[in-house]
């Protein structure tokens, strides 16, 4: 965490200070990695507006009715209420102002705030209505992120530009997924047999992590992604190195590893454009070492965590669908030297 | 004169113990059709499911104390969360609520002898005990239902799940259903035709009106589950693609018909605990409950407006939003009778003098919890949040509050209440306020936090989650708060056992309570009531010339119906008098039944339809000598 961004956080928390809770949720958020309570779009930011606003009606709602209960405590030898004392149809005023007056006042006003109003702010836009369109295919256990119109293929990794809206389609190549980037976007399921959309769209360039939320299999918990909002200028880069073929390896090592990886099952089910490996069942390795992390954002991407988990990926991801390959150790490094000279 | 009649009254006395009286020991158990002994199987195997899916609960508050933990592996975990759903919720709560405290004390409040249909009563029992081996029967396997308790689809077809964990599921679901729908139509047609005379709807005590609308919950919700877990398993077995989207299936139909029955459920889970809330507080308050009228007819709309609400579990499937905004706006409306209740609740503790009785006290914890869940459902129901928290540790904590908080604080709570009823014993006050308040501390620390974790984004049945998200902390902190949680259940558990032995002796009435139950001994007879009372009020035991009047008749020897195995029957709305109804007696018949139906569902989850067909066959004879009439003692 650098400097900088420590006290952009104390800003945060500071200009957030409306009561003990806040402080508490902001203290426990630290920065917040995958927080709807720091919200980095205007619709996120609509949603956390509304959840305080809530969080205050109910905080009232129930110390009332907890108030209610300590009178009651306190007053437990002595029938009725005070100042209206026994009076039978004074009770029962209570119940029916506590119990239908006041809520159809709140609901009414939280339906027309939410469900009327906000609920349109959070829907998907037409698609014509945002500047560019991105897939994002879910797998058991990763992402696959297209961009129509290039061959631009990666995984577990969206780049955007920055203040604009993209047109998310949300699929699935298998079962329910669910895509959620909380500091971005509300969630929306990947549905088999459905286009579902959802409008992404980031206020600032930052890294924003995001996690499948509903449950798709043993690793679940390891089906995360990172959208990476960038400079304009930033992201054409990146998506015109995304669209073109691999590079061809240098070092004598990496194009051992090329032979073993077009010789063995790797091929059969990853594809790197622009050499014979065509394989669609795992992620597109074209350019896999400019990514950041791996095994949907469960590792970093460093030289040694690929090679271990090219290794030996039952032992990080217990059931993902990527097996042992029983090669000799020289070959795990050779793919390795390969794959890392991929960027 | 006085001196006959007395005699006559005993000798009918006597006569009565002798025509009710059922097999000694075990086979007395196995054959029994007495509302009270199945009632109490009901809870003690509850009880033990209750235990299993605790421990259940406490394996997954272990495995996520810390970041990356290996208490579970992925495969287990999804299997001990998926059990422990499907345990609390089919196995436990509804058992206990509508198996063992509606049938323990629904023909005691009413006045009655026995439910309507005493050997249907005992077939579900045994289905139920059926439904428990046969899910938990995958567990100790190593194949259990490992899709959640919802089980969506197609993470639960064939491809995805070969093996027969969801088979375990699917019929295991169906045969479970038999029980509760057999158990729900003779609640109904007890609760409408054998109410003591007088005991008109207006006087029924609203135990008994949650209850009955628990029951056409149940009736109406539990086909579209059956019909949703027979397509299910058509799909993985026989090839048939309901669900299959490349078929032209849809894994919407799925979710559709789930929730049908998914959110009726939450009602049907939650509505017996306001029953009991009901029944506890009067007694304790010493004052009638605010606005009777009303909460009767909240309890009957919530059940109504349950079934209108079904798709808020399924905001973020991509449905135009005109058909999320109909459902968000229904599940708004439900706040209202609910909220009636809440504050009828409270006013009636308000206004009357309230004894903090352990009791109480768990009724009190209750209305706090039940606001927590009810309000964050509240926040729910506001389309946009949904989306957001959706899936996420915010889910979990609103639905352990109301779930846990609020539907089982009053079984424990009743539990407390009852216990005098059903032993004759008192339990230890004391005790019962230390593990009335290590379970609400508890309860507190481990739900509440997940509201925060939510709103951090931490979705749910995940089996680890990395550091450096700002979550270790608090998992760390309900894990603990989950141990608190049980060793206050395990205190109510010891409390309760310990005093069964040793609690001093206590009276038929020790609360001064104000239905039917506590005018007879502790425990009842197997008869229930000598003389069937007769009703003016819906708190039947605080007219005491009532009760006086019963007593009377008692002594003179008139109406104890002690010539044959006989309840009375009275007219739906008015309960007057209209019939005696000769009630079958102890039974081996439902037993056997039940243990067709096993046979039945375990040849089809291994593919032996024939052999299933064979149980049917059998299962159809023992249903027709189901109605042989054996001879009475008398």
């Amino acid at each position: 965490m650098t400097i900088r961004h420590r006290a952009r956080c104390r800003l945060r928390r500071v200009r957030g200070l409306r009561g003990l809770v806040l402080v508490v949720c902001l203290l426990l958020a630290g920065c917040g990695k995958q927080s709807i309570l720091s919200p980095r779009s205007p619709q996120a930011h609509d949603i956390r507006t509304l959840w305080w606003w809530m969080l205050a009606v109910a905080t009232i709602v129930f110390l009332g009715a907890l108030g209610m209960l300590g009178l009651a405590w306190f007053r437990r030898g002595t029938p009725g209420l005070p100042f209206f004392g026994e009076r039978e149809h004074v009770s029962q005023a209570l119940v029916l102002i506590f119990g239908i007056g006041i809520p159809l006042v709140v609901l009414v006003t939280l339906f027309g705030a939410s469900d009327v109003y906000l609920v349109g702010q959070t829907s998907p836009p037409p698609a014509r209505d945002t500047a560019m369109t991105i897939d994002v295919i879910g797998h058991q256990w990763w992402w696959e992120v297209r961009y129509p119109g290039t061959d631009a293929v990666t995984a577990n990794e969206i780049h955007i530009p920055v203040d604009t809206r993209v047109n998310v389609v949300a699929t699935t190549a298998d079962v329910i997924h669910s895509f959620w980037v909380p500091q971005l976007a509300r969630k929306i399921d990947e549905i088999p047999g459905r286009h579902n959309r959802v409008l992404l769209f980031a206020s600032t360039a930052g890294r924003y992590r995001g996690q499948c939320s509903q449950f798709c299999g043993f690793q679940h918990a390891n089906m995360a992604l990172y959208v990476i909002a960038q400079p304009r200028a930033a992201f054409n880069a990146w998506l015109a190195n995304m669209a073109s073929p691999a590079v061809s390896p240098t070092t004598p090592t990496a194009r051992a590893g090329e032979q073993i990886f077009m010789a063995n099952q790797c091929a059969s089910c990853h594809q790197i454009r622009g050499t014979s490996a065509q394989g669609l069942v795992g992620p597109d390795l074209t350019h896999v070492a400019s990514r950041r992390t791996l095994a949907g954002a469960e590792i970093r991407n460093t030289p040694a965590e690929l090679r271990r988990w090219i290794a030996d990926p039952q032992a990080i991801k217990p059931g993902a669908r990527m097996p042992d390959l029983g090669l000799s150790a020289t070959d795990y490094d050779d793919i390795a030297a390969y794959l890392e000279g991929l960027h | 004169m006085a001196t006959t009649s007395t005699r006559n009254a005993e000798a009918q006395l006597d006569l009565l113990e002798r025509v009710w009286a059922e097999r000694k020991g075990l086979l007395g158990w196995i054959t029994t059709t007495d509302h009270k002994r199945i009632g109490i199987m009901y809870f003690f195997t509850a009880l033990v499911m209750f235990g299993a899916g605790g421990v259940e609960a406490l394996l997954i508050r272990t495995q996520l104390i810390g970041p990356h933990q290996t208490v579970l592996s992925p495969q287990a975990y999804d299997e001990v969360f998926t059990m422990h759903g499907i345990t609390m919720i089919f196995l436990f709560v509804i058992p206990m609520t509508t198996g063992a405290f509606g049938n323990y004390l629904i023909p005691l409040m009413i006045g009655a002898r026995d439910m309507a249909f005493p050997r249907l009563n005992a077939l579900s029992y045994w289905i139920y005990l059926g439904s428990a081996i046969f899910m938990y029967a995958g567990l100790a396997g190593g194949h259990a239902p490992n899709a959640g308790w919802f089980d969506y689809v197609p993470l639960a077809s064939k491809t995805y799940d070969p093996g027969n964990n969801i088979d375990f599921y699917g019929w295991g679901l169906i045969f479970n259903g038999i029980s509760s729908t057999a158990a729900s139509i003779n609640f109904i047609v007890t609760i409408f035709k054998l109410r003591a005379p007088g005991m008109s709807l207006n006087r029924m005590p609203l135990f008994c009106f949650a209850f009955l609308a628990v029951s056409f919950a149940l009736l109406f919700a539990l086909p579209s589950l059956s019909v949703a877990a027979l397509f299910l398993e058509l799909d993985r077995n026989l090839g048939f693609h309901f669900y299959d989207a490349a078929h032209g299936g849809d894994p919407l139909l799925w979710q559709n018909l789930f929730w049908i029955f998914g959110h009726p459920e939450v009602y049907i889970i939650i509505l017996p605990a306001f029953g009991i809330a009901t029944a506890i507080i009067p007694t304790f308050t010493h004052r009638k409950m605010v606005l009777f009228p009303l909460v009767a007819l909240a309890e009957i709309l919530v059940a109504f407006l349950g079934f209108g609400v079904w798709v808020h579990h399924m905001f973020t499937v991509g449905y135009p939003t005109l058909v999320t905004v109909y459902f968000a706006a229904a599940s708004l409306i439900i706040v209202i009778p609910s909220g009636i209740q809440l504050f009828s609740w409270i006013a009636t503790i308000l206004t009357g003098t309230p004894e903090f009785k352990t009791p109480l006290l768990w009724i009190v914890g209750f209305i706090v919890y039940f606001m927590l869940g009810g309000l964050s459902g509240v926040a729910l129901a506001a389309i946009p949040f949904d989306q957001q928290v959706h899936d996420s540790y915010f889910i979990i904590a609103h639905f352990h509050f109301v779930i846990f908080g609020a539907a089982v604080f009053p079984i424990l709570g009743g539990m407390y209440f009852w216990f005098p009823k059903l032993t004759g014993r008192m339990y230890h006050e004391g005790i019962g306020k230390l593990s009335f308040w290590t379970t609400f501390i508890g309860t507190f620390v481990t739900f509440f936090p997940m509201h925060i974790l939510g709103l951090l984004g931490m979705p749910r049945r995940i089996y680890t989650y990395p550091a450096g998200m700002g979550w270790t902390f608090l998992n760390a902190l309900e894990s603990v708060g989950a141990y608190v949680l049980a060793s206050g259940l395990v205190l109510i558990v010891l409390n309760l056992f310990i005093s069964y032995f040793r609690g001093p002796v206590c009276e038929a009435d020790p609360w001064e309570g104000d239905t039917l139950e506590w005018s007879t001994s502790s425990p009842p007879p197997a008869y229930n009531f000598p003389v069937i009372p007769t009703v003016s009020s819906p708190y039947p035991m605080w007219d005491k010339e009532d009760r006086e009047l019963d007593k009377r008749r008692l002594e003179r020897g008139e109406g104890l119906m002690a010539t044959g195995h006989e309840t009375l029957a009275t007219t739906m709305q008015d309960a007057e008098v209209d019939e005696i109804l000769s009630m079958p007696s102890h039974s081996i018949w439902p037993p056997v039944c039940a243990l067709m139906l096993f046979g039945i569902f375990a040849m089809l989850l291994l593919h032996h339809y024939w052999i299933a067909f064979g149980f049917g066959v059998a299962g159809g004879l023992a249903l027709i000598s189901w109605h042989d009439k054996e001879a009475h003692a008398g």
